[in-house]
């Protein structure tokens, strides 16, 4: 019997990181929603290790944060750890880490999501999509409810008929032990979605009271820390240590002798892995001359002895699991609580989504995290915002929101995944990006936040903040071109301490503060107390100064992008009639069907002379008064 | 308008033609032209729209490139509808290709294939049913330059082109694995060493530039020189290959007593020939040192031409002279056959190999000379490689692409001795692989990942 059980929006499939943001971003703009999680215990829970953010994923969450989501706000109010990463190079990749503490991190989201108007949880598995007439118009869960709806977003993660493999034991498991979503995969067939299969893994999980931490080394949190949301400047907090051991000859050894009953060697495994997250079997066979590799030992949370050792992620069997882990140093004595595995399951080709991230085939079916190939709570964060705005922005009738490769991480991710496509789970990572001195961690909210406020996530409270912090910073860097300083006799003695070549004439404090061992703290000693007290404020005002000249050679390469992206191409111009473009390049144009000049330039195989050749066929279209006039 | 940058290229057919034109569109069209062209009257100084201009281009030290008529057409009543300035030098590769040079080095960028027709169209120029027409040509030549950009690939500058901008693929991993994965144990690479990368690298960039083979048989022109004993007919053969109308002469200064050089166009190619003084024993001291000269550029020629007298028996200064042909590119020319030959063929075939072409003439009937020409072309471009303006162009967007790269590299290392953060100086280098890898179309993203991944021990 199936029965009608509610009408909604949007319907959002699935709690994990994207799920959360893109059935917040619905209610937040105005649209009735619902979040549907196959357990409610798992809500924004962190299977895997238990920190949010790094290289590149650290400027992910500070995006989803300056556009009005909710990941960063959460991390900041649990995080047991925090430290701003590659301090020691430029600004642009300075990324922030926290380790959270897993728990509390589940319980604010849910929290969260409970407290949020127009928003209800529903515990239940989707198991079919509506579709009517190419537009999606409800879910079905396995119940038999029925749910209506304008707009629906499929965040599954990894529960798609997902297997949990450890050694020659397997199951048909989602992560920890939580039901996988076995029939919603056929369903996607039945709609037409072609479905490939990933794999992703995770180490066991110890006893912290089994372990020596005497032979290890001591990983502190930074002691100024700073938090990922704009809207908390700074936070007091007492921090837990990491702690950093290595793995010996004889773990390899055991591994070496024990390949055979390795998953990902005898072949049972047919998923494809990722070459960045190597379980320890696949490190010690494919860089066998490395005589050890790091294991950090990063708590689970502060109300459980449970601690996730990072490096150790494995699917061998778990005999082989407890002698390897045994011969880390430290670790001589570890109980296993919870065994490492190999998780494997379905998700759809994300060339087959819009940039809004929208399906090319079904109106209003919106796909979001890692069943789109990606891997990363911060990812998934992303691409779930963006899918939350989109389905309003599709309800509204109005355009999505796209961000391209030079606005933000995110436009990075998406474009990458839908231009390319990827045949691994797909990790961020700051080399992927083209104009990284554009796409800072300390400027997201520059970038982004009018964006978000614009579509109507970013609240006023939130904006406000924006445009005073906005306004602090102009009022500043106008004073400092304007303020000279002249060489006095104490100014030269500042600058000899410096080691800060001596002025001769007057200069500007903006001049000053372009000289790399020239801080903004030294600005203050030369001329007295700035404008500016917020360390944001201040952080912003140093970098943009001192980096200007790359930026803004970074600005002008940005502008001859920005100029490609601005071509639009109608999404259903069939490429085959196209004469004059190479059959490989009309085969590639007609799968990926590009929005844009500059993104048909970035599929793989179509050429510039291609490109050409589309740019006058567009033309002719236009002045065709619009037929297909091939 | 359309479009931000100004295109160049050459507008004229390969080689043969009695005038040459590079053509340039785009808003620094005359700004280039101001820049390379000097005024030919010191009355008028100043470009007039629709007006041929007489002058010269010169290059950076002032040197003259060539003698030319310039024509300047102010947008948008011009082929582009953009500023459009044509340079007419004359035919011939040398003096079309050195302009074009100069005009890219002036910040004009090489045009694609049926790019000045594109513009016409996108900027309203020109009409719907030409616009198929330029479809298929971008189509057609994109082929064509795609099969002279292969026959490059065997050993000539896309090879190196390619193995360089692994280098710094190579180099970049190490850079932006560090920033991807500071906690692994991973060796940050010392400053000093990518510095040091990074200058053999434009070390080689600068050596390709002036050296690589094609380039400069295309730039400079195969060196030929013709010997033979005085009276053989040398100069005849001289004046018969240099055409008078698309010769260009360059006196070379201080030699003209002995040496005379010039610049001749066969079938697209460029031949230096150089007319050496009659080799002999003398006693003479002025004949020696032009002896003496000879003698080097027999040495550093790519040919040797040996014209014998075939109204004469061989004499031992004729064998003398075939000695030099000894394991070298050379030809020999039998000339006077209008007259009783007195010359046994099948002699000199004993003396010098069977692999020496022998070609008879009458050079005062103007017998025999196509041969010559066809002879000459064959040696070299034993149509392996076709000659055409699309394998110049290809070689000149190598080196355009190689002296961008060289420019950014420049700024790494700049960026380097500022001591700036490693990331930054990353972004220079990541231009420096765009620039490189423009010419087949690769991206950087996915070779430097791959490349991380396969280096480097990474992950959780």
């Amino acid at each position: 019997m199936r029965l009608k059980a509610g009408d909604f929006d949007i319907i959002v499939i699935g709690g994990g990181h994207a799920g959360c943001e893109a059935a917040l971003a619905g209610a937040r703009m105005g649209y009735k929603t619902a979040v549907f999680a196959t357990n409610l215990d798992n809500i924004a829970m962190l299977a895997c290790n238990p920190s949010i953010g790094g290289t590149s994923k650290g400027h992910l969450v500070r995006e989803v944060d300056a556009l009005g989501g909710q990941m960063g706000l959460n991390i900041d109010k649990c995080f047991i750890q925090i430290r701003m990463l590659n301090t020691g190079k430029g600004p642009a990749v300075h990324s922030l880490r926290a380790q959270a503490d897993k728990h509390d991190y589940h319980r604010l989201m849910k929290s969260t999501l409970e407290k949020q108007e127009n928003l209800e949880i529903i515990q239940g598995e989707v198991t079919e999509i509506l579709v009517k007439n190419g537009r999606v118009t409800g879910a079905v869960t396995a119940i038999g409810d029925i749910y209506t709806c304008k707009a629906a977003i499929v965040a599954t993660g990894v529960y798609l008929k997902s297997r949990i493999i450890i050694g020659e034991y397997s199951v048909n498991s989602g992560p920890n032990g939580y039901s996988p979503a076995n029939r919603l995969s056929d369903n996607l067939r039945d709609l037409g979605f072609k479905l490939q299969r990933f794999k992703t893994g995770t180490p066991a999980r110890i006893d912290g009271n089994s372990i020596d931490y005497e032979k290890m080394i001591p990983q502190h949190g930074d002691k100024e820390i700073i938090p990922f949301s704009f809207l908390n400047d700074t936070i007091e907090r007492e921090q837990v240590p990491c702690w950093l051991t290595y793995t010996t000859k004889k773990t390899h050894d055991i591994i070496r002798e024990n390949l055979h009953r390795a998953p990902m060697y005898s072949g049972s495994i047919e998923g494809v892995g990722a070459r960045y997250c190597p379980s320890i079997e696949d490190k010690v066979v494919r860089f066998s001359d490395k005589e050890s590799h790091q294991v950090f030992i990063e708590p689970e949370g502060k109300y459980t002895n449970e601690m996730y050792p990072q490096g150790l992620s494995t699917s061998m069997p778990i005999d082989v699991q407890r002698e390897m882990y045994r011969s880390v140093p430290g670790l001589e004595n570890v109980r296993i609580m919870r065994p490492a595995y190999a998780i494997e399951y379905d998700c759809i080709y994300s060339k087959d989504l819009k940039l809004s991230l929208e399906s090319k085939a079904i109106d209003g079916l919106f796909f979001a995290g890692q069943i789109n190939g990606s891997s990363g709570y911060e990812e998934a964060a992303a691409q779930g915002i963006m899918a939350g705005i989109n389905a309003v922005q599709y309800i509204r009738g109005e355009e999505p929101l796209i961000l391209d490769r030079s606005q933000a991480y995110i436009g990075v991710l998406i474009d990458d995944l839908v231009t390319k496509g990827t045949n691994e789970p797909y990790r961020m990572m700051t080399s992927r990006a083209e104009y990284r001195l554009l796409l800072r961690q300390d400027n997201a909210d520059m970038r982004l936040t009018e964006i978000g406020y614009k579509v109507g996530l970013v609240d006023e409270k939130r904006y406000d903040w924006f445009m005073k912090k906005r306004e602090r910073i102009d009022k500043e860097i106008k004073r400092l071109k304007e303020f000279i300083i002249s060489p006095t006799e104490e100014v030269l003695k500042y600058l000899e301490k410096k080691g800060s070549s001596l002025i001769k004439s007057g200069i500007s404090l903006y001049e000053l503060l372009k000289r790399p061992e020239i801080t903004y703290n030294d600005i203050e000693h030369l001329a007295g107390p700035g404008e500016l007290k917020l360390r944001q404020d201040r952080e912003q005002v140093e970098v943009s100064i001192k980096y200007e000249g790359y930026i803004k050679k970074q600005l002008r390469q940005a502008k001859q992008f920005k100029k490609m992206e601005s071509k639009r191409i109608p999404i259903d111009l069939d490429y085959s009639k196209i004469s004059g473009l190479r059959l490989e390049a009309r085969q590639k144009l007609n799968e990926i069907k590009p929005e844009s000049i500059g993104q048909a330039s970035r599929i793989s195989g179509v050429s510039p002379a291609d490109i050409s050749v589309l740019m006058i066929y567009l033309e002719k279209m236009k002045r065709d008064g619009g037929r297909d006039g091939a | 308008m359309f479009f931000e940058d100004t295109i160049a290229a050459i507008a004229t057919p390969p080689g043969e033609g009695g005038i040459g034109i590079v053509r340039i569109s785009g808003s620094k069209a005359l700004d280039i032209a101001k820049e390379v062209f000097v005024f030919g009257s010191k009355k008028n100084q100043t470009f007039k729209d629709r007006y041929l201009h007489y002058g010269k281009v010169v290059d950076e030290e002032g040197n003259i490139i060539d003698e030319v008529l310039l024509a300047y057409m102010k947008g948008p009543r011009s082929y582009t509808a953009e500023d459009v300035v044509e340079i007419h030098c004359h035919g011939g590769i040398i003096p079309i290709t050195s302009i074009l040079k100069e005009v890219i080095k002036k910040g004009a960028r090489l045009a694609e294939p049926g790019e000045f027709t594109k513009r016409a169209f996108l900027n309203g120029r020109i009409d719907l049913v030409q616009a198929e027409a330029v479809m298929d040509l971008i189509c057609a030549k994109t082929e064509k330059l795609a099969k002279a950009s292969i026959n490059q690939m065997e050993g000539g500058l896309s090879g190196h082109i390619k193995r360089m901008r692994e280098r710094l693929i190579d180099i970049m991993a190490h850079i932006e694995v560090t920033i991807d994965y500071p906690e692994e144990d991973i060796d940050e690479v010392a400053s000093q060493s990518i510095r040091n990368d990074i200058n053999h690298i434009v070390n080689d960039i600068e050596n390709l530039l002036s050296t690589a083979e094609h380039g400069r048989l295309i730039r400079q022109g195969i060196k030929a020189v013709i010997i033979g004993k005085t009276n053989v007919g040398k100069s005849s053969l001289l004046n018969a290959l240099v055409k008078e109308e698309r010769a260009i002469v360059t006196d070379i200064p201080g030699t003209t007593r002995d040496v005379i050089e010039e610049f001749i166009n066969i079938k697209g190619v460029a031949v230096r020939i150089i007319d050496t003084a009659g080799i002999r024993e003398t006693l003479d001291q002025v004949e020696q040192i032009g002896i003496q000269r000879s003698k080097q550029n027999i040495e550093h020629a790519d040919l040797i031409i040996t014209v014998l007298d075939a109204s004469s028996p061989l004499e031992d200064q004729d064998r003398e002279i075939l000695e030099y042909l000894k394991d070298r590119k050379a030809l020999v020319i039998l000339n006077k056959i209008d007259k009783p030959v007195k010359l046994d063929r099948k002699q000199i075939e004993e003396l010098i190999g069977s692999e020496i072409p022998i070609v008879e003439t009458s050079l005062t009937l103007g017998k025999g000379i196509d041969k010559v020409e066809d002879i000459i072309y064959k040696m070299f471009f034993r149509g392996e490689l076709e000659i055409s303006d699309d394998l110049m162009i290809t070689n000149i967007r190598h080196q355009e692409a190689l002296n961008k790269a060289r420019r950014y590299l420049l700024d790494a290392l700049e960026g380097i001795d500022n001591e700036l953060p490693m990331d930054i100086v990353s972004i220079d280098l990541r231009s420096a692989v765009d620039s490189l890898g423009a010419i087949t179309g690769e991206t950087v993203t996915e070779d430097l990942i791959d490349k991380i991944f396969s280096e480097f021990c990474l992950g959780k």
